[in-house]
């Protein structure tokens, strides 16, 4: 369901970037572009006829935006990847002010239970944060941190702690 | 939506099948376990055995509790159901130094009379004798309350045996995982389910006089505070602010809780909340995480979990409000504070070199004594005598629960529940 949702959003996404022709930072210059920069036509030839082209950006996740950002150890805060996935969801909020997420704050399972809620709730309103830093509202946004009692991954190691200390997007409407 | 799955049991309460409990004392060191003659119970009525094994029940109690051996019953030389039976020498030769008989006598339908005599062998006297009524219903509870009559005279110590323990179990199942709300008497005996639900439930805590359960709820994905009535099921929602309502705990009167509310901002502190007006007051302010508070047993004070000074440590501050002191210093990980319920000690989860062990500090001497062997354990909970606690550790992939005594020289593992046990908690003494 949330998967459907998903699609839903990043196909309104992509609608988006073909109207603002902007829409999404291209992290590498690509050889792939078409449309104004290259339209410096000096045969005179063919001017009108054609549709207006847009610009492709590269974008190595395919454009799906991920919905999990992980956290350091005993760290609330967001790696350069991660920042760029939850800025992205922030302009994406930002955008589409009927859209609301429900951001659910997870910790690894060492420690006491409901420390561990605190430790959650910490990584989801960093999240939270930047959100509102790329203009959502606050009423669109609502945490919840489930400490250690969800986890992703079982396993008494640093490889499921990892994958346990996170925080999920999801969207509610 | 997802399909949310709350099952309140009402009067008729799940039992929980395979609820036999298996228990194992682990450790027993520098304790000499005492023996003792636990003699089988005469019966009198009408089917051909009394409904319960009250000898039996008596001595797996006492040897759970460490310090007595109860001798075979091949090896006792007569089995005397009345004090007028007994001969001392026969268990002088067996050196045995105390000797428990006793009789069931059907008195009704459902009706019982159960009697029982404690011998000191050495001192050729009789240091308690006792008859309760009983009905099949409770029997089991009389056999308990019997051994803890039993225990306090030879130890000092009160016996906890009629109590009981709360826990959270959960269980991976093909539609998800499935998380239930237990009680069970102390000895792992008599499982009931008093909620189940698809998402996580949290931080059981008992009221004073042990007829409810606060818990946290993620019904809904959002966190609730409930308080529930076991014997009706009838639960009411006593918090359910925007962000974290969590961590609840009873105040010695039972008229209010101890919660760690969040609120939007996610800046988790700790008020207390009139149960009746629902009237909540705030006790700390500070931008770190304050959680876990917890009464002492004289009221005046709230000790909680906060991570002001970097990691966790325990503060505690005024229950009518005021400046927090910090009460821990030794570690850099405590988390979790419990009171005994005598206030003279302080049980918390402490991380010692790479482990969360539970760790007992005195009061009085603030010396920590570290009472646990595991990596992940976690939420100690005294025994109401504060002589013992217990606790949830992890020895692999599930949770299984442990006591130990406040003294660290018995430990030993209780195997209750299914699938993944956590949060344990003990109850009060139980009224009668």
């Amino acid at each position: 369901m949330s998967k459907y949702k998903f699609l839903v959003v990043t196909f309104f996404l992509a609608a988006l970037a073909g109207c603002a022709s902007q829409d999404i930072p291209d992290p590498e210059p690509t050889d792939t572009t078409y449309g104004s920069e290259d339209s410096a036509n000096t045969d005179g030839m063919e001017t009108s006829g054609l549709g207006e082209g847009e610009d492709i950006a590269f974008d190595p996740s395919g454009g799906e935006l991920a919905e999990v950002v992980y956290f350091d150890f005993d760290s609330y805060e967001l790696g350069p990847d991660d920042m760029e996935i939850v800025t992205r969801h922030g302009r994406q909020l930002s955008e589409n002010s009927y859209l609301s997420v429900r951001l659910e704050g997870h910790a690894d399972e060492r420690g006491s239970r409901e420390y561990n809620i605190g430790l959650g709730e910490r990584r989801a309103q960093a999240v939270r944060r930047v959100l509102l830093l790329q203009g959502a509202q606050p009423v669109q946004i609502s945490t919840v941190s489930f400490g250690e009692e969800r986890p992703a991954e079982f396993g008494n190691d640093e490889v499921a702690w990892a994958q346990n200390r996170r925080v999920e997007f999801k969207y509610t409407n | 939506m997802r399909k949310i799955l709350v099952t309140l049991s009402l009067l008729t309460m799940l039992l929980a099948g395979a609820a036999q409990a298996e228990l194992t004392v682990e450790i027993t060191e520098g304790i000499k376990r005492r023996p003792i003659a636990i003699v089988p119970f005469g019966w009198e009525g009408d089917a051909a055995t009394a409904p319960l094994d009250i000898a039996g029940v008596i001595s797996s109690d006492l040897t759970r509790s460490g310090r007595f051996a109860p001798i075979d019953e091949n090896d006792m030389l007569q089995k005397p159901t009345d004090g007028v039976d007994m001969d001392f020498d026969d268990w002088l030769i067996l050196g045995v130094e105390a000797v428990v008989i006793g009789r069931v006598t059907q008195t009704g339908e459902n009706a019982y009379s159960v009697q029982f005599q404690l011998f000191d062998v050495f001192g050729r006297d009789q240091l308690v004798g006792y008859r309760m009524p009983a009905s099949r219903g409770t029997i089991r509870r009389v056999a308990h309350r019997a051994a803890d009559m039993i225990y306090e005279k030879l130890t000092g110590i009160k016996g906890v045996f009629d109590t009981k323990v709360a826990y959270v179990t959960a269980e991976e199942r093909r539609d998800g995982r499935l998380y239930s709300l237990i009680v069970s008497d102390q000895d792992g005996e008599n499982e009931h389910k008093i909620m189940e639900s698809t998402d996580p439930i949290m931080s059981p805590a008992w009221s004073p006089d042990s007829r409810r359960l606060a818990y946290v709820s993620f019904e809904g994905s959002r966190s609730s505070v409930f308080i529930q009535t076991l014997r009706t099921g009838n639960r009411i929602q006593v918090s359910s602010k925007p962000g974290i309502n969590g961590a609840p705990a009873f105040s010695p009167d039972g008229r209010q809780l101890v919660v760690t509310l969040g609120g939007v901002d996610g800046n988790l502190d700790i008020y207390t909340l009139d149960i009746n007006s629902r009237q909540s007051k705030r006790l700390t302010t500070n931008r770190s995480i304050d959680t876990e508070g917890s009464w002492s047993p004289d009221g005046r004070y709230i000790y909680f979990t906060s991570d002001r000074s970097g990691g966790p440590q325990v503060y505690r501050v005024s229950s009518s409000g005021g400046t927090p002191e910090r009460v821990t210093f030794d570690g850099s990980y405590n988390a979790r504070p419990r009171l005994s319920p005598d206030g003279k000690k302080l049980a918390m989860v402490h991380l010692d070199r790479g482990n969360y062990r539970i760790a007992v500090m005195d009061l009085e001497r603030k010396d920590l004594l570290i009472l646990s062997a595991g990596s992940q354990d976690e939420s100690p909970s005294f025994a109401p005598n504060s002589d013992t606690l217990i606790y949830a550790t992890r020895p692999g992939r599930n949770g299984v629960l442990e006591s130990v005594t406040a003294d660290g020289l018995i430990r030993q593992r209780l195997a209750s529940g299914q699938g993944d046990v956590r949060e344990p908690v003990w109850s009060p003494f139980q009224r009668f």
